[in-house]
């Protein structure tokens, strides 16, 4: 027998759990402390919304909410890795990337609140929605991809799927367009090790969930997602690659759900609290805070003052959201179609008509 | 007896079934330890085991196509779509081949699953799982629709469908998952899949609906009566093979007859039933067949669900129309 074929999966890491540099090839961006500095504060503004949001649901006042914590470093890379002309198609929790892209905390709140005009958010107007139905935004992602191709425009499209979307028919089918036409798409699997309670070992039988690109003609990295620098550089190689015509590429971001998968979920049925105080351990923001402490480029009075802020731009978009109204109620005929069917127009009235009776 | 929950029944189907019939499996994503995201399946993994309560990787294409595989095998799958809004990926077998094996096959295969589907809006819930789809099943031969609407109903039609020897869709209204309790013997009694249920007596109009539209219906009969006008309600419960003759006894006596369900109106079950009613009932009518649906709209997100769903409000409005009409 000769071998046909034969891969090794790569693992990227720059900064260890503790903030310390493991290699010594530091890329151009990273040397910059002051961006550093500026990825460092989104990823914490995220986590000072983040906790806002879930403390909203709390006390009713908004609905099941999608928590990011712990994932801030792995949303803030893509997000700052991408040109404002790429694509994005994310699931439903990368708020960190969307945030770089514009998307404003406010839209986030209404999404969940229960109010359609959140997915008409203030990013790039090309970018697709928030994605429930797992995995499906892959294609998508693809399909922009491959529009990207037919009209040679040099843009790149970039999804984000989970662990357990990983196994999704769309999943594959997306990065196996992508390696057969050779398409502009990143696919970025952010593996948090678990798809509400099924773990990633039940998930696949695959060592790395990277090496999935493999058999779709892909490169294929694993990354340590909690690190931001590595995150931002296996991004950076992605995209570049990517809109330069070599095709795409499948990177797994190696993180932990720090929170339950939702709010309407408790995670102490299925996992152990060990486990989770162990992921605490090497959860993103503290290592790059000791980093950029230990380069004197970020200090606890920093810290301080940052948090403050985070805490009175939240209080804003909180205050915006709660201060929206109610959509009125034909909002919901508003954009089925580009224009309003006859046929639809009558169920319109009836409905306003309804409206009016109530209100007298 | 127990007082159950119309979740709780479901579980004790399960669980009943399981006991008795080795060859009953669960399977879907979060079924196992976690007792599935609405906890319809809690306690099956410990009494039977990761084999018989599986949980699958995150695919609904996995869980339809291995559900019918197994099923044309000799197991009895009662497989989980865990919302409404995903068993759209589970189409294709579905149609493709659960409801056609047996026809295909002249016999020879046959494709004995149960599809789990919570079922419905109401419930404050993200986009994507508040669908009312039951027409996407309702036009496909073969298969058989059901949806329970009381905790016993839902015990005995759950049983049924697990022991039909077709391919089952049903769906779970779960916006009345925890509504009331009732009593529900565990013995193992299943109802009749091919029956309507008459809830309530009424002889000036009979008020036609199913799952958790029920609820409202009961409430409207409830409002008509404070207003001298007596309704009948039907449940249809068992969508798919349709018992008209039911629904048709009661037009015959009240004449008027108002369909309420919860999907949009356009091709919607409702239409079916009206278009029956035009078939056999039309000397039997003394007004216009009324109905009270959802929108030709996407439901919407749920600052405006309640809008869209049909209430007692417009349930008696329409029930009165049908008496202004004659
Ligand atoms: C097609 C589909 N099936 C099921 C669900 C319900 N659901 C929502 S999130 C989720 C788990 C997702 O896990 P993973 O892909 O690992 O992403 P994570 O939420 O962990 O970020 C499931 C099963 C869904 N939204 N869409
Ligand atoms: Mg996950």
């Amino acid at each position: 027998m000769s071998i046909a074929a034969s891969f090794e999966i790569e693992y990227l890491q720059y900064l260890d759990a503790d903030g310390k540099l493991v290699r010594n090839d530091l890329p151009e961006f990273a040397r910059d402390t002051r961006q550093l500095v500026e990825l460092y504060k989104t990823m914490s503004f995220v986590r000072v919304f983040d906790g806002k949001a879930v403390a909203l649901q709390r006390t009713g006042k908004l609905g099941t909410y999608a928590s990011c914590l712990g994932h801030e470093a792995a949303h803030v890379a893509i997000g700052s890795a991408m040109h404002i002309d790429d694509v994005f198609a994310p699931m439903y929790r990368e708020y960190g990337a969307q945030f770089v892209r514009g998307v404003k905390p406010r839209e986030v709140l209404m999404y969940w609140g229960g109010d359609e005009r959140g997915n008409d958010f203030s990013g790039p107007a090309h970018d697709f929605p928030w994605c429930v139905p797992i995995a499906t935004q892959c294609l998508h992602a693809a399909g922009a991809a491959m529009a990207f191709k037919i009209r040679k425009e040099p843009r790149v499209a970039v999804s984000v799927v989970g662990d357990g979307g990983s196994s999704k028919a769309d999943f594959y089918s997306a990065i196996n367009m992508a390696g057969a036409q050779t398409l502009p798409y990143v696919s970025v699997i952010v593996n948090n090790q678990w798809a509400i309670s099924v773990p990633r070992s039940a998930q696949t039988g695959a060592k790395t969930l990277a090496q999935k690109g493999i058999a779709a003609g892909l490169e294929c990295l694993q990354v340590d997602g909690n690190d931001l620098i590595a995150m931002r550089t296996a991004m950076d190689y992605a995209i570049k690659r990517a809109r330069h015509g070599h095709g795409g590429m499948v990177i797994e971001a190696v993180t932990y759900r720090l929170s339950d998968h939702t709010t309407a979920d408790d995670a102490r049925r299925y996992r152990p609290d060990a486990e989770v105080k162990s992921a605490w351990e090497r959860e993103p923001l503290k290592r790059l805070r000791n980093y950029l402490v230990a380069q004197n480029a970020w200090s606890d009075k920093h810290e301080e003052t940052w948090k403050a802020e985070c805490e009175k731009i939240v209080d804003v978009e909180v205050n915006a959201y709660l201060e929206t109204k109610v959509q009125p109620v034909e909002a919901m005929f508003d954009y089925v179609y580009a224009e309003l069917p006859a046929d639809l127009q009558e169920q319109r009235a009836q409905v306003l008509e309804l409206e009016q009776a109530r209100k007298h | 007896m127990a007082q159950v929950t119309l979740i709780e029944a479901l579980t004790m189907a399960m669980a009943h079934e399981m006991a008795k019939d080795p060859s009953v499996v669960v399977l879907g994503e979060d079924v196992g330890v976690n007792g599935g995201v609405f906890r319809a399946t809690v306690g099956l993994s410990d009494k039977f085991g990761p084999l018989r309560v599986l949980d699958t990787p995150l695919d609904e294409t996995t869980i339809a196509g291995i559900a019918v595989g197994m099923a044309a095998q000799g197991m009895k799958p009662i497989a989980e779509a865990q919302f409404d809004g995903f068993v759209y990926p589970m189409v294709d077998h579905i149609v493709c081949h659960a409801a056609r094996f047996r026809t295909r096959t002249r016999g020879r295969l046959t494709c004995p699953l149960v599809l789990r589907v919570p079922w419905g809006g109401g419930i404050r819930a993200p986009e994507h799982h508040s669908e009312a789809n039951e027409s996407t099943f309702t036009n496909v031969p073969g298969l058989r629709v059901v949806m329970p609407s009381s905790p016993s109903r839902a015990y005995g039609l759950l049983l049924a469908a697990i022991r039909d020897p077709d391919p089952v869709i049903f769906f779970e209204p779960k916006r009345i998952y925890r509504q009331y309790k009732e009593e529900v013997a565990d013995d193992g009694e299943a109802l009749p899949l091919d029956v309507c249920f008459v809830l309530r007596d009424g002889s000036d109009v009979t008020l036609v609906t199913w799952g958790a539209q029920v609820k409202e219906a009961l409430e409207a009969a409830d409002a008509l009566a404070k207003d001298g006008i007596s309704a009948e309600v039907i449940d249809v419960a068992t969508l798919k093979p349709l018992d008209f003759d039911t629904i048709h006894e009661s037009v015959k006596k009240t004449g008027r007859c108002v369909i309420v369900h919860e999907a949009p109106r356009t091709a919607g079950f409702g239409a079916e039933v009206a278009a029956r009613l035009a078939e056999h009932a039309m000397y039997d009518l003394v007004a216009p067949v009324e109905r009270v649906t959802g929108y030709d709209t996407h439901i919407p997100l749920f600052r405006l669900e309640m809008k869209y769903l049909p209430s007692v409000e417009r349930i008696v409005a329409a029930a009165k129309r049908t008496l202004a009409a004659s």
